[in-house]
């Protein structure tokens, strides 16, 4: 092809976006599903912590204060769901959106028709679930796990509202991994190896093929529990010969993987991150891939850890803690990698770098927790207590949420054209910082005492530590309205950014301009601008 | 900004420290070592793979802090440009291998021990029902006297609604402790009556969950005499933060004296049950047990919290028929959430609790149900 035919074919079909709202209900580009999911996972992040804070209000003394038991066990569970389906998972598919092609040099995603689709059925899913609390019987009241027989024999007349909610859930979000896995194998610009891929690429790449094997089994589950509820199956029903433990086989088969769905994008995101401002090459790139990929296949064959006290028999004990442990390795090779890629880096600390750091340091003690809860014996004291709720709030707050702040710190620039403010930025993790060690590190000394979770009251002995939890948890909650603030700030002016953005940065999200235009790479980039990660 | 996180941390912890030294007995940090030689291993075991972590976590982080502080691009720093070794991968892969290996060789002892569950001297076992417990101690021989009761949270609606100060162990007293001998390898078998439980004592490292259709197995040999108390761990429904477990450790001698009166007052119960109950008395001792038991459900003024709980004022089953009455309460409604009562309460306090709800809350029919009707109607099969 030649230059000047090239330029006619992009003139041809240069256009911008279409005027008014069917801009945003029609639009098949990567960068508008990319910012709505965004968007919208910002919205159910503050809705779920609303419920949080809720959660945190009652919990602030002994006592019934403000919500009966009823009420927080739906508080618990709506909390639960709204952060793991509405906020992390659709946030890191916004991102996934937006920065894949930029990342490989495609034009868009492979399936744009589908990606509109895919996020365009989440709000009505959601709106499905969350109006189960205004019905007659409450919302779904039995924990995001909603083990059987709570959420089936004994679960409110809602219950069905939500299984549909799920299924819709599931069908987004498989959506989007085909479409991401189309994407990655199909529309790299030549040049663009897979060893030469972004990390935040591959994690991707390797979540979506975690999200294509464990989603068809939370639907299965779900509609397991549907069967039992109104066709007089008995799957969960230990009374029609049916097996209460069989449903948390199948729920834990895809809410391990699950989590690491939650946390691989993560990574790949401060894999980014470290090496921009560390201004040094990521140390051991295939190791990093190599990880993520044990990680991956691991995540398959560790789900009874989360059912140590069922009763299982004991060589299924010892096979699930030693598969468990095993996990610790490749996920400290991550951490080893990430600080010997700051080690004798020459590193400032803008805003996305702190919040990289805080996800090394923090999501490394939710790590060091989970080795000790792989430990079966010592398990039966820690589970089901405020030790795993510090731990895995460890690993999802401190861990993906920071990882998903860095990330819109990081590339904000890139999507806006503007500088966001540096000061307010800082001051943003910075309280969040305090406030999410004050809201979760209690929490591990609650729970060693001996206080079960999803309890609406407690007693006198934990009173101390509650009162400093649900006092980080307020302050850590308001803080993230600085987050809107400054983005807010950011999308409407500010000091214009470069191409470049940061002086460390390397990739080709960094060779379009600021803003990035409406289409990118309608062309491929030339091989030379793709190099080693 | 590590350096601020470790001031910030140590900060918190000489606090703590100062707290925890006896200014304030309530901040405590750790996992009780508890009572039993299987507590005492995993409170080892914790500690151990603890300071395993923290070890881990003074290297990594002082390496992270070290570059922090020194190779910042403001010192002056110029980026090295060494970015892969596979001899450094090679070795910081097998280094967590051998400490992992180091940990699970404790952990498959202590797993494989707990895991034993042969030569009991005694056995009981624990239902979970929504939201109490019920201990049966099995009997060798079936023609003895059979000691079987239920354990309800005993702290008061006013303590929990915040009308009257907390007592001491607020949300951790029942009315009927479970009581066994110390010094005697005790099995103890779970099961459950409607969803999910998890019966589980700190004290002596022991937490299952009661699994209806399964019987989970445990065992403990507690060593010193005392009240030992612990909580339902497992969500099981509204009221999963209110059943609390009390248990009594008696000496052997005391123990057997206990359980010699409890035969005996069953046998009483038994006699008793002939007897018959005027108005009042049922009517008194009806509101009880409807304050103990239903009032979680169908609420003070029997309003309920409909759909799922039914209102009882005015409804067909409270005041039609008291047959259906009887049964609803003896047998249950299966799918609900209403239990059957017919094991947990004796003919007595059935007969007034049905009479209670006859006549109450404006369901004036008059009724007066003997406990000896409701015995025919259990034994009656009906």
């Amino acid at each position: 092809m030649s230059t000047s035919a090239a330029l006619d074919h992009s003139h041809d079909h240069h256009h911008g976006p279409a005027k008014g709202i069917t801009r945003w209900l029609f639009t098949t580009n990567h960068k508008d599903i990319g910012s709505m999911y965004l968007w919208f996972s910002f919205a159910m992040f503050l809705l779920g912590g609303t419920f949080a804070l809720v959660i945190r209000a009652e919990l602030f003394q002994p006592g019934l204060q403000f919500v009966d038991p009823s009420f927080f066990n739906q508080m618990t569970t709506m909390h639960g769901l709204v952060m793991v389906f509405g906020a992390v998972m659709p946030a890191f598919v916004g991102l996934a959106n937006w920065m894949i092609p930029l990342m490989i040099g495609a034009p868009d995603m492979a399936l744009p028709r589908m990606n509109n689709w895919s996020f365009w059925i989440l709000p009505f899913a959601f709106a499905m679930m969350v109006s189960t609390l205004f019905m007659e019987g409450g919302g779904p009241n039995f924990g995001w796990t909603f083990y059987a027989p709570l959420s089936t024999t004994y679960g409110p007349p809602s219950t069905t509202f939500f299984i549909f909610a799920v299924h819709i859930l599931g069908a987004s979000s498989i959506m989007g991994a085909i479409n991401v896995i189309a994407t990655i194998l199909n529309m790299r610009a030549p040049g663009m190896t897979l060893m030469k891929m972004p990390l935040f690429v591959w994690t991707w790449l390797i979540t979506a093929y975690l999200l294509i094997a464990v989603m068809p089994v939370l639907a299965g589950v779900v509609t397991m529990m549907l069967f039992d509820i109104h066709f007089g199956t008995a799957f969960f029903d230990a009374a029609g010969g049916g097996d209460p433990v069989l449903f948390q086989h199948l729920f834990w088969f895809f809410g391990h993987p699950e989590v690491y769905i939650m946390i691989l994008p993560a990574f790949g995101i401060v894999s980014a991150i470290i090496p921009t401002f560390a201004r040094k090459r990521l140390f051991g790139y295939d190791s990093m891939v190599y990880a993520t990929a044990s990680i991956a296949f691991l995540s398959f064959i560790v789900w009874a850890h989360h059912m140590f006290t069922v009763g299982m028999p004991l060589a299924g004990q010892l096979f699930f803690m030693y598969a468990t442990m095993l996990i610790a390795v490749p996920t400290g090779v991550k951490v080893f990698n990430w600080v010997a890629t700051m080690f004798r880096g020459s590193m400032t600390f803008e805003t996305p770098m702190l919040f990289a750091i805080a996800f090394v340091v923090l999501f490394t003690i939710g790590g060091f927790t989970g080795v000790m809860l792989a430990i079966t014996p010592v398990d039966f004291q820690y589970h089901d207590t405020y030790f795993v709720v510090a731990h895995f709030h460890y690993v999802l707050v401190p861990g993906a949420v920071f990882s998903l702040m860095a990330a819109v710190y990081y590339w904000l620039p890139k999507w806006t054209g503007y500088m966001y403010d540096e000061t307010l930025g800082k001051l943003h993790f910075w309280l969040s910082f305090i406030g999410v060690n004050l809201l979760f590190f209690p929490q591990h000394f609650l729970g060693l005492a001996g206080m079960p979770r999803r309890i609406p009251d407690y007693a006198l002995q934990f009173a101390d530590f509650n009162w400093i939890s649900s006092v980080g948890g307020f302050l850590f909650g308001f803080s993230q309205l600085i987050l809107l603030f400054v983005v807010i700030k950011c999308v409407r002016g500010g000091k214009k950014a470069t191409a470049q953005v940061w002086e460390g940065a390397q990739g080709l999200e960094w060779t379009v301009p600021s803003p990035a235009p409406y289409h990118t790479f309608e062309t491929p980039p030339d091989a030379s601008l793709i190099k080693a990660q | 900004m590590l350096s601020k996180a470790k001031l910030w941390l140590g900060l918190a912890l000489s606090t703590l420290m100062f707290w925890s030294a006896g200014l304030h007995a309530a901040w405590e940090l750790n996992m009780p070592r508890g009572v039993t030689q299987m507590s005492r291993d995993t409170y080892d075991l914790h500690m151990t793979i603890f300071w395993w972590v923290v070890a881990i976590g003074v290297v990594v982080f002082s390496v992270m802090l070290w570059s922090i502080i020194h190779h910042r691009k403001s010192k002056g720093a110029k980026p090295a440009s060494f970015h892969e070794s596979t001899k450094v991968e090679i070795v910081w892969t097998l280094i967590p291998f051998a400490i992992l290996i180091m940990m699970a060789i404790p952990a498959t002892r202590v797993l494989t021990d707990a895991y034993d569950t042969t030569g009991s001297e005694l056995d009981i076992q624990i239902t979970g029902y929504q939201w109490r417990w019920e201990y049966t101690y099995m009997r060798e021989d079936m023609d003895e006297e059979e000691v079987s009761f239920f354990s309800i949270l005993s702290t008061s609606r006013e303590e929990i609604d915040n009308d009257i100060e907390k007592s001491e162990n607020y949300l951790l007293d029942v009315d009927r402790p479970l009581v066994i001998p110390t010094d005697t390898r005790i099995r103890f078998l779970m099961t459950s009556a409607d969803v999910l439980h998890a019966w589980w004592v700190p004290d002596f490292a022991i937490k299952k969950d009661t699994i209806p259709g399964f019987i989970n197995e445990t065992w403990v040999v507690v060593e010193e005499p005392g009240i030992y108390r612990g909580q339902c761990a497992e969500l099981c429904g509204m009221d999963h933060g209110f059943m609390p477990i009390v248990v009594h450790a008696l000496p052997p001698e005391e123990y057997q004296a206990w359980y010699a009166d409890q035969q005996q007052a069953a046998a009483d119960i038994r006699e008793l049950a002939n007897a018959e109950l005027s108005m009042d008395d049922a009517m008194a001792q009806g509101e009880q047990i409807y304050n103990q038991n239903c009032v979680a459900c169908h609420q003070a003024g029997g309003v309920g919290m409909p759909p799922v709980f039914p209102a009882l004022a005015g409804s067909d089953k409270a005041t039609g028929d008291r047959l259906i009455t009887m049964d609803t309460i003896v047998n249950g409604v299966d799918g609900t959430a209403m239990a059957a009562y017919g094991r947990q309460l004796n003919p007595i306090q059935l007969a007034a609790v049905i009479t209670f709800v006859r006549n109450a809350f404006g369901n004036d029919t008059g009724d007066l149900v003997q406990p000896t009707e409701v015995n025919e109607f259990i034994v009656g099969g009906q």
